[in-house]
């Protein structure tokens, strides 16, 4: 047995598999598939300072080797949160990061704050990167001065790890990593949905009620691992890789770009034990190799 | 008091449907059966007894084909044969993942995650208080019990209207209610004769109507212009099929004043409640069809009359 310790900021994970925001839903949804104490974190869905309905329907569609959402950060928000959702968390034993949202850097430090008082929620990771929302979100993400602006407002409001979630449609990820980074963010986490399209050619329009839509699955893995990569290179601060992750293998290729830690989306909805799945796929591999702690591969390419 | 309460809760989570545990299970197929052209029965089964599950709740299955798809496929439970420990899925072949799963053989595996959802209102509960929150764990399972004070025949037989493919929940929910008194009628419609399915395994649970669009068996028309309608008043209508069909079946329910259930299909990624991909606008906002549904009374969805 490897030793499967990560730290990303102030936050220790038993392992370095996390649950990216919004598809894991609460944690309470996999209850009967996983023990969710066994997974190194989970990342709850988008929260946001007011309630959110998001987007109409249809909000999804399939693609080869992924698919497109437009969710548009469907949430109670955060009062609700704290009040109804985060009581119910705790006795699962599980690690619990808070993914917050807004459509301003007031709203996100607002909300941030009020997750701040929880004391079961270590670290939260700030959403600048929501391709479906038009108020917020991804503007933010991709500038320099708008990310920056962000995270500078909620710093000052939150105290524990701040984990930043960047856009992959930008020109130049690692310059947004490098200013989310001088105005303090813990780690960077990479990277959200790209930006995409599906028609429906029967009916000649788009599938998606808003048009577009963010695409996750396999089929964004390459692009995830090459930005990860050249993160890992302009900044100290831990990155977390996600995109496209369904294997063990998937997560030790983000490890050796230089991810501390991994998130697994999509390949929640194929297979509801997969974050198991790659945390004994993980350290079946490092046994096999001889490592003694997934520390061993962290950044290891060239 | 104490214990009495205690008990009283026990017994309220284990008839709530949000209590049913789910599994990921890999079953393995005893027959697939072809009717008709483009449609297929597949049965599956495994050692173990099949889990609890209830009319109107789905399977997601994983479709392991070389062409993908990455997506689960969504699914209706079309019938639970305890006898013979089988859940048969009743699929209409239409795109890559249906085409692969009517290729399957006896003795192939398949990775099924469910029971998901929440189905129909069971016989003897109030219509209306909503699928879910007391539907009772056994029905169509423990044939009878306590059937005699609750069938639900009091305000009038139970009418099931299925539309194509659709109608694959309602043989799952006309022998629950049967089993528990209370025999449902059954209004099955189709654009042909060879796109009516399993007509006969009906007929064991109920009196059986007819509608095709060509008028080669039954009455020719759509479910909503049967004869049956303007004759008897039901009790409760539940309904499966295509949308603008259910549309029209809850529009007569309505006019009528009749309890009305649809069992809706939105595209769905997760299953669970997760994604919040296949939502449907209601009067409590937007509510997952794959975890709050997929069956809802009309009276909870904004459609307009």
């Amino acid at each position: 047995m490897a030793n499967l310790n990560v730290t990303i900021g102030n936050l220790r994970l038993k392992n370095p598999v996390m649950t990216a925001s919004g598809t894991f839903g609460y944690g309470l949804e996999f209850q009967d598939f996983v023990p969710l104490d066994g997974i190194g974190a989970i990342i709850v869905k988008g929260t946001t300072l007011k309630a959110r309905e998001g987007n109409d329907y249809p909000r999804m569609a399939e693609t080869t080797g992924g698919m497109l959402n437009c969710v548009g950060l469907q949430n109670k928000g955060v009062d609700y949160f704290c009040k109804h959702i985060y009581p119910q968390l705790l006795p699962t034993g599980g690690t619990y990061v808070v993914n917050v949202s807004g459509s301003s850097p007031e709203d996100y430090a607002e909300c941030a704050a009020r997750v701040d008082a929880l004391d079961g929620i270590p670290a939260i990771e700030l959403n600048i990167s929501c391709p479906n929302v038009k108020d917020g979100g991804m503007a933010f993400g991709v500038t320099t001065k708008g990310a920056s602006a962000v995270v500078r407002a909620v710093r000052e409001r939150y105290h524990k790890t701040l984990i930043v979630k960047l856009s992959p449609n930008v020109t130049d990820i690692s310059e947004i990593a490098r200013a989310v980074e001088s105005e303090g963010a813990d780690a960077v986490s990479l990277i959200n949905t790209l930006m995409g399209m599906a028609v429906d050619i029967e009916r000649r329009r788009r599938v998606l009620s808003i048009g577009t839509g963010g695409l996750s699955g396999p089929a964004v893995k390459p692009v995830a691992l090459r930005m990860v990569y050249q993160v890992a290179r302009a900044v100290k601060i831990p990155v977390v890789g996600l995109g496209g992750i369904m294997t063990a293998e998937d997560a030790i290729e983000f490890l050796m770009c230089g991810a501390t830690a991994i998130e697994i989306g999509t390949a929640n909805f194929v297979d509801p034990t997969v974050t198991i799945r790659v945390r004994d796929g993980v350290n079946e591999w490092l046994d096999r190799h001889g490592c003694s702690s997934v520390q061993d591969i962290i950044g290891t390419i060239e | 008091m104490f214990e009495e309460k205690n008990e009283r809760h026990r017994i309220k989570s284990i008839m709530n449907m949000d209590e049913l545990r789910k599994y990921m299970l890999n079953l393995r197929v005893s027959s697939v059966e072809r009717l008709h052209e483009r449609y297929v029965l597949v049965k599956l089964t495994q050692q173990e007894p099949l889990p609890p599950m209830l009319p109107g709740q789905f399977v997601e299955v994983r479709i392991d084909g070389p062409q993908g798809p990455l997506l689960r496929r969504p699914i209706s439970v079309n019938f639970v044969d305890r006898e013979r420990n089988e859940l048969w899925l009743l699929v209409a072949v239409v795109g890559n993942g249906t085409r692969w799963l009517a290729a399957l053989t006896a003795g192939d595996v398949v990775n099924v995650v469910g029971p998901l959802g929440h189905g129909f209102t069971p016989a003897g509960e109030t219509a209306g208080t909503a699928a879910g929150e007391t539907a009772g764990t056994t029905a169509g399972e423990t044939a009878g019990t306590a059937a005699g004070e609750t069938a639900g025949t009091a305000g009038g037989r139970w009418l099931l209207v299925g539309g194509g493919v659709g109608v694959a929940p309602l043989l799952f929910q006309g022998a629950a209610l049967r089993a528990r008194g209370c025999e449902p009628v059954f209004l099955l419609g189709a654009r042909t004769q060879k796109d009516l399915l399993m007509v006969d395994a009906f007929r064991r649970y109920g009196e059986v109507f007819v509608t095709t669009e060509d008028g080669s068996e039954g009455e020719r028309g759509f479910v909503t212009q049967h004869s049956l309608l303007g004759r008897e008043r039901f009790g409760m209508i539940q309904t499966c099929g295509p949308t603008p069909m259910m549309k029209a079946v809850a529009r007569y329910a309505y006019s009528q004043g009749i309890e009305c259930e649809v069992s809706l299909e939105n595209m769905m990624a997760c299953g669970l409640g997760a994604c919040l991909c296949c939502v449907e606008k209601t009067t409590e906002g937007n509510l997952c069809v794959c975890k709050e549904g997929p069956v809802f009374n009309i009276k909870k969805l904004l459609w307009q009359f």
